[in-house]
């Protein structure tokens, strides 16, 4: 078995050391996964399939987090946005469903107006992008928990304290108007 | 296997390009206000692409990712308040289509 392993490992032959190129394979299947399901969230004819295009994304752009070591964020992404906003706006969709407006009547003009200037600033990013040296390290940082170093930061009164209190109560205060915003009207 | 790119932060800065575009167009072309707040969401998600690979490539600091939880917080309270707007509008004028919500026009 080892001798086997040893053997696929040998650079010198035909055959992909398929674990050396691991990382790359599984970053462009997760952005392959979050950018078609963008899209498809984007331009499905249906605003329910556009909510599932939407899951998808979420998913994939927290196996990106993951990825890129920010194991907090990429969990706190799950939970915020598919558990939470995602279930609004299946609520919505659903409290709003109506057969013409729910099918999404766009105008074929407006549509393809939207696909060029979405593709034009895409491919003027990629040239800025690519044009630009960014400063920042070589080399990224070795991936290790950062539970700790956020929650540290988030209650340090020298560090994050006040603007993560201001966001709780923002938090708050948005549910509180929402809650009011959103009830039915009796006397109406 | 040369063929394949290293990553590099530039691939990850292209896929925040991408995610943010897509909601560009979600926002431009659909007419469906719940569908225009997808669009929004989208391009939220693109930035904390972005705050959180720029975070990974500043080796032991922290701040893209705490900027990235923010944005979370706040992507939420404007989905709640969003969503309560649209549905009040709703029932009121029975209309979700933003095109037609023009009862303040001159």
């Amino acid at each position: 078995m080892s001798a086997l392993l040893d053997h696929l490992q040998r650079p010198t032959l035909g055959i992909p050391d398929l674990t050396a190129v691991l990382p790359e394979i599984l970053f462009y299947g997760f952005a392959l996964v979050a950018v078609g399901s963008a899209m498809a969230a984007a331009m499905a004819p249906k605003i329910v399939h556009a909510a599932f295009g939407l899951m998808a994304t979420f998913f994939g752009v927290a196996a990106l987090y993951a990825m890129l070591g920010a194991d907090f964020v990429a969990f706190s992404q799950i939970i915020v946005y598919v558990g939470g906003i995602l279930v609004l706006l299946v609520f919505g969709v659903l409290l709003t469903a109506r057969t013409e407006a729910s099918l999404g009547l766009e105008k074929a003009t407006t549509k393809n107006f939207a696909i060029i200037a979405g593709g034009l600033l895409f491919a003027v990013l990629v040239f800025a992008i690519g044009g630009t040296t960014w400063p920042v390290a070589n080399a990224p940082g070795e991936p290790e928990p950062t539970t700790e170093a956020i929650g540290r930061a988030f209650l340090d009164p020298e560090g994050m304290l006040i603007p993560f209190e201001l966001a709780s109560v923002l938090l708050l205060a948005a549910l509180v108007g929402a809650a009011y915003l959103a009830r039915r009207r009796r006397d109406a | 296997m040369t063929l394949l790119l290293a990553i590099g932060l530039n691939e990850y800065l292209v896929v925040g390009a991408a995610l943010f575009c897509a909601g560009l167009v979600a926002v431009l072309s659909r007419r469906n206000a719940v569908a225009i707040l997808i669009g929004i969401e989208l391009m939220l998600n693109a930035a904390n692409v972005n705050l959180v690979a720029f975070d990974h490539w500043r080796p032991g600091q922290i701040q893209g990712q705490l900027f990235a939880l923010f944005v979370l917080v706040i992507a939420a309270a404007e989905a709640a308040v969003a969503l309560a707007l649209i549905l009040n509008v709703f029932d009121t004028s029975d209309r979700i289509d933003v095109d037609e919500i023009d009862t303040l026009k001159g």
